[in-house]
């Protein structure tokens, strides 16, 4: 049991709740969801509580996260795009805090279901299109004809552009979730085979060395992959809500 | 296989086949149900208390930041202000000085001068007085130098011709030698 790589994923029902014919008990996965608001939340409140005109070192580092996100949104947006600031942080927030939950032992990691990432930029997607056509209209689906094709290209163009924005909730969730999933996933094996390697006797102890060392660089790997899709999936969702400001690239 | 003991209790709880449990549709509605209640308390906190604070916090120390600059600029342009002014006083006061050394200079120079003359004057009236004296001194020396000549002709004359002549004489003829 603790070493099948694919039992951490399993979701287990803690108080079931049925609503009609709807299952929505109250899960592990539920359980890490709150926990990774009530963390984020609690972190960021306490540590802008003390308002310090000198930060302490809480408050420095949610200055610190504020003005990362800040600038990942202006320099993708532009100022126009600091509307949907409160959006992008808590995305950013959630995935970010999700994934590093996942890298304690023993705990959930929300982001390695794929409705869940899916339901996340799905959002993204809805966002994009509800501002995006609320603010410009027809004009939005300028976004699908780039400028300066000439006309006999649209044809051949505007399919490719639409595919390839049907395609971004899809790319962008599964990249998340793949990410996460194969990494958690590679590393539950690695470390079930130091277990199953030293249970073989003393040469295997000593064998056992090795993927202990890959292990710990893996491990290292994964708090690398945490930070980077938790940034990656903010900084798309930047470019997409560009995409909703400004449509005509 | 593992697969098998897998199935804990929760497991067999949740009652699901053995698909893979990211793609296993009986878990959907309740990660979704929980999912979107969660990341909404997320951002309604995230929205309405912790980012405001935060962009209340950056903007208050951007303004303390820029008045301090503002006052920091206008503390130096009244040190400015001071040492252009104190240049201005030095240079007022040596103007003064140099022009009191200037007049009392003069002043002393006139004074002397006059002291001078004055002095240059007294002299010279001494020296004509003097002069006077030491010619009617002379004079009458002279006076006297011819009676006792005449006086030493008379007798002379006597004592040599025996010849009485008169001091009037004599004293034409002392006076014509």
């Amino acid at each position: 049991m603790s070493n099948d790589p694919i039992h951490q994923f399993h979701i287990n029902r803690l108080v079931p709740l049925e609503v009609g014919n709807l299952d929505l008990s109250f899960t592990n996965s539920s359980l890490f969801m709150l926990a990774t608001v009530a963390a984020g939340a609690g972190f960021m409140i306490l540590a802008s509580g003390g308002r310090g005109l000198v930060p302490g070192r809480a408050q420095s580092v949610a200055e610190l996260l504020y003005e990362f996100v800040a600038k990942t949104l202006r320099d993708a947006a532009g100022q126009s795009g600091m509307v949907f600031f409160p959006f992008v942080f808590s995305l950013f927030g959630f995935v970010l805090l999700a994934n590093l939950f996942g890298m304690f032992p023993y705990f959930f990691t929300v982001t390695s279901h794929i409705i869940i990432t899916g339901v996340l930029a799905l959002l993204v997607i809805s966002v994009v299109l509800v501002v995006g056509l609320a603010k410009h209209g027809v004009k939005f689906f300028k976004l699908f004809v780039p400028d300066g094709v000439p006309a006999m290209l649209l044809p051949l163009v505007v399919p490719i552009e639409v595919i390839s924005f049907i395609s971004r909730p899809v790319s962008l969730s599964v990249r998340l979730f793949a990410n996460m999933l194969a990494g958690h996933i590679t590393l539950k094996v690695f470390a079930g085979f130091i277990v199953s390697m030293s249970a073989v006797g003393i040469g295997g102890i000593v064998g056992a060395i090795l993927p202990m060392i890959m292990t710990v660089a893996l491990t290292a790997l994964e708090f690398l992959v945490v930070f980077l899709q938790a940034y990656v999936f903010a900084l798309l969702t930047c470019m997409y809500l560009n995409d909703a400001l400004h449509p005509s690239h | 296989m593992a697969t098998e003991a897998a199935h804990g209790v929760g497991e067999a709880a949740h009652g699901a086949s053995a698909a893979f449990p990211p793609f296993d549709p009986s878990t959907f509605a309740s990660q979704i149900f929980w999912l979107v209640i969660s990341f909404a308390l997320f951002y309604y906190l995230m929205s309405k208390v912790a980012l405001p604070r935060l962009a209340q916090i950056l903007e208050g120390r951007q303004d303390r930041i820029a008045t301090d600059l503002a006052e920091a600029e206008r503390l130096k342009a009244e040190t400015d202000e001071a040492i252009a002014a104190y240049e201005q006083a030095l240079a007022e006061a040596r103007e003064r000085a140099g022009s009191i050394a200037r007049t009392t200079r003069e002043t002393v120079n006139a004074e002397i001068e006059a002291e001078r003359h004055a002095a240059e004057k007294d002299l010279s009236a001494k020296l004509a007085d003097a002069d006077g004296r030491i010619a009617s001194i002379r004079d009458k020396a002279m006076a006297d130098v011819s009676s006792v000549a005449a006086e030493a002709a008379v007798a002379a004359v006597q004592a040599v011709a025996g010849i009485k002549i008169t001091k009037g004489e004599a004293e034409k003829a002392v006076a014509a030698a």
